[in-house]
């Protein structure tokens, strides 16, 4: 028990420790907020279980390109694959989840055992084009698919049943999937933290460090990396098997390479190499593109306001010609980016005070 | 005379034009400090990554403990008993340095497909690890990340990693490079205890060292074996004299 309270004695577990607390406790005080009018309770846990289920990828993808130093541009689709798999199998009418998600998981694994053996005998530059050229390949793949709904997607009709244990309509459903996704990500989120102690761990990330030396010390490093790329792409693959679940509809677009992109963002933002970077990656990243739009809306008005106070307002337009600046929201999250990748290298996860060592 | 444990037949490796390693045939022997030394650019360390299987020859062959290991990767060889250090420092920076030779018994145990005990937590590697450090001197370094040593403190580091892979055959690429000579001496009384007990390639620029440690001595010109011999006989070798040593002396 002693070992499980010691992240507690520095402000970065501390910090840690209050998030999960606040991702967990959501269902139960998010009527609060809907009560006091900030935000509503049905939008607040769809919105955080889309998060959730995005922080699930990205800490695979983490455990691969932060831990294992393979930049995968092509990870987006064991996310496609393992939505598939569900929207596809429940088109068909199976809908058991516990059919649904071992298939998505051991699907996902086997196209990243292929894709891996591949290429990860290739190093820099040319590992990141093969990756992204499989993902695109597959992506293709998904929008040839004619019968499952081709570029159009698929809408899922039912989710996965796992016995008849989930609540299935209503605002129960929502919450029950919102606490689902939570554990998942949690029972996720230990496994990796197991993984990279391990000595299985040890030797991915000194290939990550120095791939000779680990040679010469008689390290088989092919073999590790690649059963990390697999591990990370079965993860991914879960992570899949949520969203379609989640969004009740599959289509090419969930596994087009700007997604990859996506989650190699919440990566790099979040903190590479860190066992929760991803999550605070994927907590800023989507909630930046949810807010941001309407964060510089408010903005605006309030500057326009203050300048056309002191200067007149026919000098500088109307109102709704400088709210449409906020349609560029994406220059100020580019710019934030650019930010955190000059300033904090090691991404939102480095504010909070450096590591302690392992 | 005691058996042959390494043996290089005729090794030939061309970049382009430059004839690396020419013909090259050499054998050392279970239990001796064999030495190679020669002029920059002979061929040394090119030699040492045949031997270690990071550089495929073009020709020649390769036999360790009487098994072809030509073709066979570097990671197979260590496991076979063969190490290497490097000449360029090469130790794992953003790791302790206890995490560095951990790491090699780690490797040493077998395979690494261990995927749920803290390898940190480990007294299996931890407790081999600790002895491999204090074994050159770095014990009070252990917790210390491998970047922040002094770069005396990595060539011991570097040596400490190859040694704990606990080969039969080490191959040490110039493990003084770059010391002063405190560090050095220190590196030579190391070498030194370790003679008997383990077999060793030694490429080393320090003659001091190679005539105190050496049984025999390899000089290699051009990427060919002029002379093998004892100190004594190298010493007394006209070729030599001329090739490298006289060199050594007006230089």
């Amino acid at each position: 028990m002693a070992g499980l309270l010691t992240p507690l004695t520095t402000w970065r577990g501390r910090i840690t420790a209050l998030l999960l607390v606040l991702l967990g406790l959501l269902p139960w005080y998010a009527p609060w907020l809907d009560a006091a009018g900030i935000i509503s309770q049905k939008f607040a846990l769809t919105l955080m279980t889309r998060v959730l289920i995005l922080a699930i990828a990205a800490v695979s993808l983490n455990l691969i390109l932060g831990y294992g130093g393979m930049v995968s541009f092509g990870h987006a689709v064991y996310i496609g694959l393992g939505g598939y798999t569900v929207g596809i199998m429940a088109h068909h009418g199976v809908q058991d989840g516990f059919l649904q998600f071992p298939l998505a998981i051991g699907l996902s694994a086997l196209l990243a055992l292929a894709i891996g053996a591949l290429s990860l005998r290739t190093r820099g530059v040319y590992f990141i084009m093969l990756t992204l050229a499989f993902a695109q390949l597959l992506y293709y793949v998904g929008v040839g698919l004619e019968a499952y709904g081709g570029d159009d997607g698929l809408t899922i009709n039912r989710r996965s049943d796992f016995a008849g244990l989930l609540p299935t309509r209503g605002l129960d459903k929502i919450v029950a999937f919102y606490i689902v996704s939570f554990v998942v990500l949690v029972l996720v989120l230990w496994l990796v933290h197991r993984l990279v102690n391990a000595r299985f761990g040890m030797a991915l990330r000194g290939t990550k460090s120095n791939e000779t030396r680990m040679q010469a010390l008689g390290f088989a490093t092919f073999h590790y990396r690649l059963a990390a790329f697999v591990i990370a792409g079965a993860i991914c693959g879960l992570a899949g098997a949520l969203l379609a679940n989640h969004t009740e509809f599959i289509s090419p677009a969930m596994m087009h390479w700007t997604r990859s992109g996506d989650l190699i963002v919440m990566v790099v933002l979040g903190g590479m190499g860190s066992l929760f970077g991803p999550l605070y990656g994927a907590i800023a990243f989507l909630l930046l593109e949810e807010f941001l739009p309407s964060l510089l809306r408010l903005v605006l008005t309030w500057l326009h306001g203050g300048i056309s106070a002191v200067l007149g307002g026919a000098a500088i337009g109307t109102l709704d010609a400088w709210l449409r600046l906020a349609e560029y929201w994406q220059i100020a999250l580019g710019t934030i980016m650019i930010l955190v990748v000059l300033y904090a290298r090691g991404g939102i996860d480095s504010l909070f005070g450096r590591p302690r060592h392992g | 005379m005691a058996e042959t444990m390494l043996k290089v037949d005729s090794l030939v490796k061309r970049f382009g034009g430059l004839v690396a390693t020419d013909s090259l045939s050499l054998d050392v022997r279970a239990g001796e400090v064999h030495a190679l030394i020669g002029p920059n650019g002979a061929g040394k360390t090119t030699l040492i990554a045949q031997l270690s299987g990071f550089l495929q020859p073009d020709s020649g062959r390769i036999t360790f403990d009487g098994r072809d290991i030509t073709l066979l990767p570097a990671a197979a060889r260590v496991r076979l008993g063969l190490s290497r250090s490097f000449q360029i420092t090469s130790v794992l920076r953003d790791f302790t340095a206890l995490d560095n030779v951990a790491l090699a018994e780690q490797a040493r145990q077998g395979h690494s497909f261990r995927f749920w005990r803290s390898a940190r937590a480990d007294r299996s590697l931890r407790a081999p690890g600790r002895a491999a450090l204090e074994e050159v001197g770095l014990a009070h370094r252990a917790d210390d990340p491998a970047a922040s040593l002094s770069h005396g403190e990595q060539r011991q580091l570097e040596v400490a990693m190859a040694m704990a892979c606990d080969p039969r055959l080490l191959l040490l690429d110039e493990p003084m490079a770059g010391m002063g000579p405190e560090e050095s001496a220190r590196m030579v009384d190391l070498l030194r205890r370790l003679r008997g007990r383990r077999t060793m390639l030694l490429i080393e620029h320090d003659m001091d060292a190679v005539f105190a440690l050496a049984d025999r001595i390899t000089v290699l010109v051009y990427g060919r074996a002029i002379a093998t011999g004892t100190p004594a006989e190298i010493r007394a070798n006209e070729a030599v004299r001329t090739a490298y040593l006289g060199e050594a002396e007006s230089g």
